[in-house]
């Protein structure tokens, strides 16, 4: 594509990087930390779990396991995994490599798989914080104790009225997969209810 | 106006619960009073010497405070100073006082002292029998609205605000091993028990402390004073980072699954205004392993005559405002109770210095130590003695003694009078079971302690302490502590016993007490002084006793009929009385005659608070596509079509909707429009049988559709009726992409993965939703062509590019997808663009068809040209009651295919056969420049008398720019037969419209245009 | 408000997360055709309304997407088991309910897959 053409992330209209530079140092006295991953690739990938040339077939494209545990992850340099369903997963991998990607699947995969481009369908925000915690508890309805919601993994539930994917990267952050035409209203919520604990973007 | 209640410190230290370094001043209808941090606006109330605060609802009798707890059915008021800040009927007891805390009454317009409505009260009163809203007021019906707003005006439950609320309110969901439910001696006991075993516990309180009974109790734990053990207890709770406290929380709910909604109050103890700090109130939802009751008990007053007149108060709550608030409510004080516990009410009232003159004791002896405390304090205790009536009307002046039989059912001798202002009385106690029915259980009816206690749950429910009648501190604190280890054992946490030390108090020795409710009198009860059984609905032991002999014998009834627990106390105070009142008339006992159920919410909760976040801007979230900003800045109006914003039409400086109308549909006709499309559903249909797939959701046949190529398809649910339809593209033969209505999206992936995942998992094919990753914009127009081909080094000329094609191109530097489809009949290509590249894209295209005056139009725009081609809107031009061949779509019905797909059986049932089903059609209004209204109903004969056979309505009714006139689409009992007649459209304004049956497409009805 | 045990997800998650789906274990017939209106009719319009054991579909509509079955009392809104598509219900009838409410509130996959292992429709 042409170097003229203008790109937008879901939450470009936001102005997350103006915002950003207005925050000045995120850490101190704000609860909350909001970066946008954005301009991602994200590929949305069908097959059967139990079909080992399916799953040899992902870790020849991807150099990783396809995460087939109920609401589990993985990882590598190369993509992010996330345990969507059953038969679905999200990968995600560095912007622009998509079609890459969605090739080399195409070639590694033989029989029933669907792989479908959905970067510009969804976005990922990344929360951090000591009082993410808080903010997510105010948000979505599944338990966050560690116990239930370990590092690396994954849920896709109701978030505020729209819905979401989350997956826990640490302690107190996480990253959330939230659909493009829902992204605003998912901003106006995360203000609203960051609002106690002060919320600094980051870019 | 003095404090003239206040008692000083007692001894050297102050055991009450007030600051007194914390003065606040507060308003109480318009007059000033001073209180202390720590009051509750009933005990400043009352420190001030406030008897009367309010009028009662009925009968507008002069009220006071009774209890110091949510059961409280007088003081409740109009809090806040502001008609945006003002709430109806919070409890006075329970209400927290804080400096400038503005309150009124709700009973009592216009004054609670001198009110016009005291006469008419009176009055009111006579005309007012149980039953009143069934009786006096039924008829004339035409009168009722009026005598309603006399009575609510006069009686009043308040005002709602008038303002918006400035206030803001969250949620928060937790998860938690056991959940505990008050904090009293029992609650906290649970709560250590559960927490030693590294259980994740929370513990609400609907007060601002906790402690419960301890705040205003003197007995020693473990030696020592309670506030000891209740400050050691609260740090080693806090301390632990799995233990939430919530106080200042009432639990309201509690349903299925243990599920409990809590509403904390976080600000209005502080003031008012106050979003800036926090939200004003939260609900907490939280689901739990294990649920911890311990509600504990309410103390239930006596009924005897006149036992309303303002310094009648229950026993436990005079103790509670001398012991927690250092406020003794009166002078001289009458105490009637029917167990030893009660006696701590005169003992208190003595050791604050103030008088007592006489106990009354309705059983015939008791050698309780109690007792002998109140004896050998020379109090004067009269056994086998019942308070029958009180004198006074705004304060109590005096109150008659009768002697009473063993029963308790008959007055033996002659009354004697005591001068006093308070008189206590205390009936025992009932467990607080709200929260257990919530879910469905029926309490059992426990003899022992003449109450109703938790009965059978299919809840993880666990109950201790007072909820399950057991009242000794001792026994409390022991059940406590087992009751929370057993929990955190059966979540999974602890080994169930309890072995740590469990605390050391010593209990008073008491005798049984009496099953007594309702005090006789000299009089027959309907003659008596009015014994008052639900304070706030006024219903009487009189009204309940006619309630009876009228037949209403089942509690449920004698409810409605009198009305009995209806108020905002939700019958708290009085419903076992009025139980127990019906049980004695009707010879049976409390369990024969009934139990109540109680529902949420325990206390009224408020609207905000349930609200939470959602609203104003969150109320529903609102989509947009990645165009959007575009169209703000280019002035669209918009319009909601499911919780998309989209663009409705783009109006110029000047011009009203209809002129912009006609200059979009011009426009698009004679040059190019252009459209924002990216509401559609798409999905993308991945898998070998997925062709085989659509012919099974499609009406029409997909198996010859080659790859390049869309076809138009129509979808049906099995009863035949159409519920979507959209284009759908083949990519390649293990490939499509369908669209779907803006509105249908989510429903018809949800359709497709139903039958796929439940009926056919054997087809190889798979579904994910695109709608967000494509922007989607439609060129309309003759000059559509031209404006694309600016765009792509792709030859879209008609030979390359036909219609019903679709091809991958570059346009604007971007890769896309670009369909030769039309919805508005003219030449049109609908380019699908990655999202993150359509604002860049429509802003080329915009640039590009400048020269051909370019013109977006948004939605109704859209709407007109596709009905000026006789183009179906799901949803508007059907309703689930329409097939395709009522559309007069035949065409789209497949009839060679093998499977018998979705929808098809239907159509052949008797009643998809008829002749005179509604049919679309065409309409056009004789007087051409009319525009009949949507939705409204068509008969063929005009003449016919009221009411009218309605043959079909309108469905879509434009002005069109393009044809000159006006004209509608309509469905009409058989009206593909019907063409060229005439049919009638009587309106709501009188007026009959003419007009006549046609072709439903109006505009190029050889579908020339589109083929260019 | 319920807490479901999604069989696919395999954890309780919260009723929001779902949408019930009707009357489980209704089969299409395979050959419409050749049915009666009244049977057709029978397939399209009537279900079942107890009072008590029903046996009912769901959709995780905010979580993976998928159908299951659900056994749930409809008096105490008790759920005795989820169920994937395709498996058939461990609790049957009221005594079987009562046998298994204390304790198999979800049994676990392997006892289904175990006593459905002959089954393949729905």
């Amino acid at each position: 594509m042409s170097n003229s053409v203008r790109v937008e992330s879901p939450l470009y209209h936001a102005d997350l990087p103006g915002l950003a530079k207005l925050s000045g140092n995120p850490s101190e006295n704000c609860g909350v930390t909001l970066r946008e991953a954005k301009l991602l690739g994200h590929l949305n990938l069908r097959g059967n779990a139990n079909d080992d040339a399916f799953l040899n077939g992902v870790k020849q494209a991807l150099g990783l396991n396809l995460p087939t545990a109920p609401c589990s992850s993985a990882q590598n340099d190369k993509a992010l995994v996330m345990w969507l369903s059953p038969d679905e997963w999200l990968i995600i991998v560095e912007g622009g490599l998509e079609a890459e990607i969605e090739a080399e699947l195409r070639q590694t995969l033989s029989g029933h798989f669907a792989v479908s481009d959905i970067s510009g369908a969804q976005t990922m925000l990344e929360l951090s914080g000591e009082d993410c915690l808080n903010l997510l508890k105010k948000s979505i309805g599944y338990d966050l104790h560690l116990d239930s919601f370990p590092v690396g993994k994954v849920i896709g539930t109701a978030f505020a009225q729209s819905g979401a994917h989350i997956r826990r990267t640490g302690e107190k952050s996480f990253q959330l997969i939230v659909r493009r035409s829902f992204s605003d209203y998912i901003w106006l919520w995360l203000q609203h209810s960051s609002k106690e604990y002060g919320l600094a973007i980051v870019d | 106006m003095k404090q003239i209640n206040r008692i000083g410190s007692v001894g050297n230290t102050d055991a009450s619960r007030i600051d007194r370094n914390k003065a606040f001043t507060f308003t109480f209808n318009d007059k000033s009073y001073q209180g202390f941090e720590g009051d509750t606006l009933a005990s400043a109330l009352l420190a001030n010497g406030v008897d009367v605060v309010g009028r009662s609802f009925k009968y507008s009798r002069p009220r006071g405070i009774i209890t110091a707890d949510a059961q409280e059915p007088n003081a409740i008021f109009q809090i806040g100073s502001t008609q945006a800040t003002t709430i109806p009927n919070p409890r006075a007891t329970q209400t927290e006082l804080y400096n400038g805390l503005t309150a009124t009454s709700t009973n009592g317009w216009p004054n609670v002292d001198f009110d016009l409505m005291g006469t008419l009260g009176k009055l009111g009163g006579g005309m007012m029998p149980p039953g009143f809203y069934y009786k006096t007021f039924m008829f004339p019906q035409s009168l009722w609205m009026t005598y309603e707003k006399l009575i609510r005006k006069g009686a009043g439950l308040g005002c709602s605000p008038q303002q918006p609320d400035p206030d803001s309110y969250d949620k928060m969901h937790h998860h938690c091993d056991v959940m505990i439910v008050g904090a009293g001696p029992a609650g906290l006991s649970a709560a250590l028990a559960a927490a030693r075993t590294g259980a994740r516990v929370i513990i609400a309180d609907e007060q601002n402390e906790f402690g419960g009974s301890l705040l205003c109790s003197k007995q020693l734990i473990d030696g020592d004073s309670p506030q000891k053990w209740l400050f050691e207890t609260i740090t080693e709770l806090a301390d632990n980072d799995q233990v939430t406290l919530l106080p200042r929380s009432t639990v309201f709910g509690y349903y299925d699954h243990n599920y409990l909604g809590i509403n904390e109050r976080r600000t209005d103890h502080l003031g008012e205004n106050l979003a800036e700090i926090s939200s004003r109130q939260r609900v907490h939802k939280v689901r739990a392993k294990q649920v911890i009751l311990a509600t504990g008990a309410h103390e239930r007053p006596l009924v005897y005559g006149n036992n309303d007149v303002p310094g009648c108060m229950l026993a436990s709550s005079v103790s509670t405002y001398i012991n927690r608030y250092a406020v003794v409510p009166g002078n001289t004080l009458a105490l009637m109770t029917s167990n030893d516990y009660a006696y701590q009410t005169a003992l208190d009232w003595h050791d604050a210095g103030r008088k007592v003159c006489v106990i009354a004791d309705t059983r015939p002896h008791s050698n309780g130590e109690r007792i002998r405390l109140a004896a050998e304090r020379g109090i004067k205790i009269l056994f086998g003695h019942a308070v029958i009536d009180v004198k006074g009307s705004k304060r109590v002046s005096s109150v008659n003694i009768a002697p009473l039989n063993e029963a308790g059912n008959t007055l033996t001798g002659d009354t004697s009078r005591y001068t006093c202002d308070t008189v206590a009385s205390s009936g025992g106690w009932s467990p607080v079971i709200h929260l257990s029915s919530h879910t469905g259980s029926r309490p059992v009816w426990q003899e022992d302690i003449q109450g109703f206690v938790p009965g059978e749950t299919t809840q993880e429910q666990n109950i201790c302490g007072g909820l399950q009648g057991v009242y000794s501190l001792a026994k409390v604190l022991s059940d406590g502590f087992n009751t929370g280890a057993q929990a955190a054992q059966k979540a999974g946490k602890g080994q169930g016993q309890y072995d740590g030390a469990i605390p050391k108090t010593n209990d008073l020795n008491e005798s049984p007490a009496m099953a007594i409710y309702h005090i006789p009198h000299h009089q027959p009860t309907s003659r008596a002084p009015k014994q008052f059984v639900d304070y706030q609905n006024d219903v009487t032991a009189a009204g309940i006793e006619l309630a009876n002999r009228e037949g209403f014998e089942s509690i449920e009834h004698v409810k409605r009929y009198t009305a009995l627990g209806f108020g905002t106390d939700q019958g708290k105070l009085g419903n076992i009385n009025g139980m127990a009142i019906t049980a004695n008339f009707l010879n049976k006992t409390i369990p024969e005659t009934g139990t109540t159920i109680f529902r949420p919410m325990y206390t009224p909760t408020t609207f905000g608070a349930l609200a939470g976040s959602d609203v104003k801007h969150l109320f529903d979230p609102a989509r947009f596509s990645a165009m959007h900003k575009w169209h703000l800045d280019n002035g669209a109006e918009f319009e909601d079509v499911g919780q998309w914003k989209r663009p409705w039409y783009f109006p110029q400086s000047g011009e009203s909707m209809e002129q912009t109308l006609q200059r979009e549909c011009l426009a698009t006709r004679n040059s190019v429009g252009i459209l924002d499309a990216s509401t559609l559903g798409k999905i993308d249909i991945q898998g070998k049988d997925a062709r085989e797939f659509l012919n099974r959701v499609y009406t029409n046949p997909w198996s010859k559709l080659a790859p390049g190529k869309c076809r138009y398809g129509v979808m049906c649910k099995e009863d035949g009726m159409v519920f979507d339809d959209g284009v759908t593209a083949c990519i390649n033969d293990n490939r499509f992409i369908m669209t779907t209505t803006t509105g249908g999206a989510a429903g018809v992936l949800q359709w497709l993965e139903l039958w796929h995942q439940t009926e056919w998992p054997e087809l190889e094919v798979y579904f994910s939703t695109v709608t967000d990753h494509w922007s989607t914009m439609t060129i309309s127009g003759p000059n559509s062509r031209k404006v694309l081909q600016k765009l792509t080094d792709t030859d879209v000329n008609n030979d390359n590019f036909r219609y019903m094609d679709w091809i991958e191109a570059e346009v604007a530097g971007v890769k896309a997808r670009i369909f030769r489809i039309s919805f508005t009949g003219e030449l049109s290509f609908e380019i699908n663009v990655q999202a993150n590249y359509g604002m860049h894209t429509w802003e080329v295209v915009m640039a590009a068809g400048e020269e051909f005056n370019i013109t977006p139009y948004g939605t109704e725009t859209m709407h007109i040209l596709r009905a000026e081609k006789g183009f179906i809107i799901v949803g508007q031009d059907t309703d689930g009651s329409v097939t395709p061949q009522d559309l007069d779509m035949n065409w789209v019905v497949g009839k060679k295919k093998e499977f018998s797909y979705l929808g098809k059986r239907s159509w052949t049932r008797f009643d998809n056969q008829r002749n005179d089903r509604k049919q679309m059609v065409g309409l056009k209004p004789k007087d051409p420049t009319f525009v009949l209204p949507e939705g409204a109903q068509i008969v063929f004969d005009k003449d016919q008398p009221i009411p009218m056979t309605m043959v079909g309505h309108v469905t879509s009714s434009y002005f069109s720019a393009c044809l000159g006139y006006s004209f509608a689409l309509a469905v009409v009992k058989g009206g593909l037969d019907r063409k060229g007649q005439s049919v009638y459209l009587p309106l709501a304004d009188g007026t009959t419209i003419e007009a006549e049956i046609c072709s439903s497409v109006f505009y190029d009805p050889k579908g020339d245009r589109q083929n260019v | 408000m319920l807490h479901i045990r999604c069989p696919y997800c395999e954890e309780y998650r919260e009723e929001e997360e779902f949408s019930p789906a009707g009357q489980a274990h209704i089969e299409r017939p395979l050959d419409p055709e050749s049915l009666s209106d009244k049977d057709w009719a029978n397939y399209l319009f009537f279900r079942k309304n107890p009072r008590g054991l029903h046996h009912e579909m769901w959709l995780h509509a905010h979580g993976c997407r998928k159908y299951f079955n659900m056994t749930r009392n409809t008096v105490t809104y008790k759920i005795l088991e989820t169920y994937k598509i395709g498996q058939q219900p461990y609790v049957l009838d009221e005594n079987s309910l009562d046998e298994n409410s204390a304790d198999k509130n979800s049994p676990d996959e392997k006892s289904i897959d175990e006593k459905n292992s002959s089954e393949v429709s729905k």
